[in-house]
């Protein structure tokens, strides 16, 4: 065993696994409250990332402001998205909605590709040290920063869900639509909310990703990584979106490990969540902590 | 105390629905006084539900107005009516089942939370905390009133029966609302919890002030409890008044009967 290989791979497993968790959730956030798959979650890391580039390159601005105004931009992308494409669709068959979420990204991937090119652009340098050390372990800050605010968005969605007005109206919803309005909740207001959190939280994602590895069409294969997760974790749970994505992180480092050490398959990593994803729907197909349809007949 | 004299809190002026080529409603016509506690009686399919779904905007007339203190709710949306004043329980129990029984009441005060997301997120913010508590203290006043202070913090989808239909009660009347209306309250209940019922409805009506209209099957409790009642058949409006004179009315008889009634029902339907 070549520990100097695997921890390293571990680590960098959990933290990417964190992200996808975020990822994970802010899908899960939209299939809980409305039923929607998100075909276009991988878009909205996409379209983050080229919105905080722009900032941070054309504009020149520093990358906390930055940030701040690609999360307002994303925000309103999409209470933007919900009230344009998705409002008039409430009512339809739920098949119409998902098909509208491939086309939506479908329209994205080409139009980042349109306005920004098809080469990975580089973000500017954000941190003065390449590496820091950590635990005897070289890690690029952006990494911690990475894992900082995976960590603080989940405390959020907790408390969101938990502690606020609007997370109890979002369950409830999610629960029946009738019941809620009845009870004085806006059912069209909890599906903005929704897409706005979702489109937010997923292009801080978008941006973490984009500032290790530079923005690129490519950063939109999260949106794919994210099935295995959530799929782990059950389609409509939180806390298994972040677990879920926590495991496919390591897993997938496991499997860069496995491949290096014994196989030299090579792309190991790259497939192995997929496979997990089809084991998963075999044995467990409601996920983790997903909820289980009893059907009677 | 004369009710009919006040300014009807809720008036139903000819309130038609048709699915298609059911006719679930015909020009019904209602108003309920301010305090009363008002119930509507029928047979199966008479379209007593409805008639509550019109009211609470889960059903829009086909034609005909509803006027809620005078204000035209016709076209009101749903949760806009709920703001205003009128709050529901279900048929079949609509608690969330995955919340706990305090979560599921809390629901119900969505629209009195003033606090905008952004203060809540900052938890500090406007208050927050001193307007948390205050609804908090509603919410317990209401638990303590249906005695369900045991179960404040199990899973609604848990309990058992008897138990739901007072939480649900409990969520309902946690909007605060001047109207509530009751989908059978009663059904599937033993004997001691309709007993129990009973009280609740008249204590929330007198002591909280709530007008009830109310769907009950249970004609001993609906001729106890209700200062009026109306009689709807085939989605006709077919008697209104004191429990004594529906029940003496010779149109009823026959509806519970079920006699042809020539008067009522649809000539070859």
């Amino acid at each position: 065993m070549d520990w100097n290989l695997l921890l390293p791979l571990l680590l960098n497993g959990f933290i990417v696994g964190a992200l996808y968790g975020v990822v994970a959730m802010s899908f899960v956030l939209i299939y809980k409250a409305s039923q929607v798959v998100n075909f276009a979650q991988g878009e909205f890391l996409l379209v983050g990332a080229w919105v905080c580039w722009y900032f941070l390159t054309e504009w020149q601005l520093p990358f906390w402001a930055g940030f701040l105004f690609t999360m307002v931009f994303m925000t309103l992308f999409g209470i933007i998205l919900q009230v344009v494409v998705l409002r008039p669709l409430i009512g339809e068959p739920v098949i119409s909605v998902i098909m509208a979420t491939i086309g939506l990204g479908i329209f994205f991937q080409a139009l980042m590709k349109w306005i920004f090119g098809v080469f990975a652009r580089p973000f500017p340098p954000i941190f003065a040290a390449e590496r820091v050390d950590l635990l005897g372990l070289q890690v690029q800050p952006v990494y911690l920063l990475s894992l900082a605010i995976s960590v603080v968005i989940m405390g959020a969605f907790a408390w969101f869900f938990t502690a606020s007005k609007h997370g109890l109206a979002m369950r409830a919803t999610a629960f029946d639509q009738q019941v809620a309005q009845s009870l004085g909740i806006s059912v069209p207001k909890v599906f903005a909310m929704s897409w706005a959190i979702s489109a937010l939280v997923s292009s801080v994602a978008g941006v973490v990703v984009g500032v290790v590895n530079g923005v690129s069409s490519a950063l939109s294969f999260y949106g794919i990584k994210v099935f295995p997760a959530v799929i782990l974790g059950g389609l409509d749970s939180v806390v298994g979106a972040v677990l879920g994505g926590i495991i496919v992180g390591v897993l997938e480092n496991l499997a860069q490990y496995v491949d290096a050490e014994w196989l030299h398959i090579g792309n190991l990593y790259a497939i192995a969540p997929f496979y997990a994803l089809i084991l998963i729907l075999l044995i467990k197909p409601y996920g983790l902590f997903g909820t289980k349809n009893i059907e009677r007949v | 105390m004369n009710l009919r004299e006040a300014a009807p809190i809720l008036q139903a002026d000819n309130i038609s629905l048709r699915f298609g080529g059911v006719r679930a409603l015909t020009e019904v016509s209602l108003s309920v006084s301010p305090g009363e506690i008002f119930s509507i009686i029928g047979p199966n399919g008479a379209g007593k539900t409805s008639f509550v779904n019109c009211v609470s905007g889960r059903y829009s007339p086909t034609s005909g107005r509803i006027l809620f203190e005078g204000q035209d709710i016709t076209r009101m949306r749903t949760n806009r009516r709920a703001a205003a004043g009128i709050g529901r329980t279900f048929q079949n129990l609509a608690l969330f089942g995955h919340m706990t029984v305090l979560e599921n009441i809390m629901v119900g005060r969505h629209h009195l939370l003033k606090r905008n997301f952004l203060a809540g997120m900052a938890w500090w913010g406007a208050g927050a905390e001193a307007e948390e508590l205050r609804h908090r203290e509603e919410v317990e006043k209401i638990i303590d009133f249906l005695e369900i202070q045991h179960v404040r913090k199990a899973i609604a989808g848990q309990l058992p029966y008897g138990l739901r239909k007072r939480v649900e009660l409990a969520r309902a009347m946690a909007l605060q609302p001047r109207l509530i209306l009751l989908d059978e309250p009663m059904a599937g209940m033993n004997l001691e919890e309709k007993e129990d019922m009973a009280r609740y409805i008249l204590d929330l009506n007198e002591e909280w002030g709530m007008t009830v209209l109310m769907i009950e099957h249970d004609m001993g409790v609906v001729m106890d409890i209700s200062h009026r009642v109306a009689v709807l058949d085939f989605g006709r409006c077919i008697a209104t008044g004191t429990p004594e004179v529906v029940m003496a009315n010779e149109h009823v008889k026959r509806a519970y009967l079920g006699e042809v009634d020539e008067a009522v029902a649809e000539p070859a339907a």
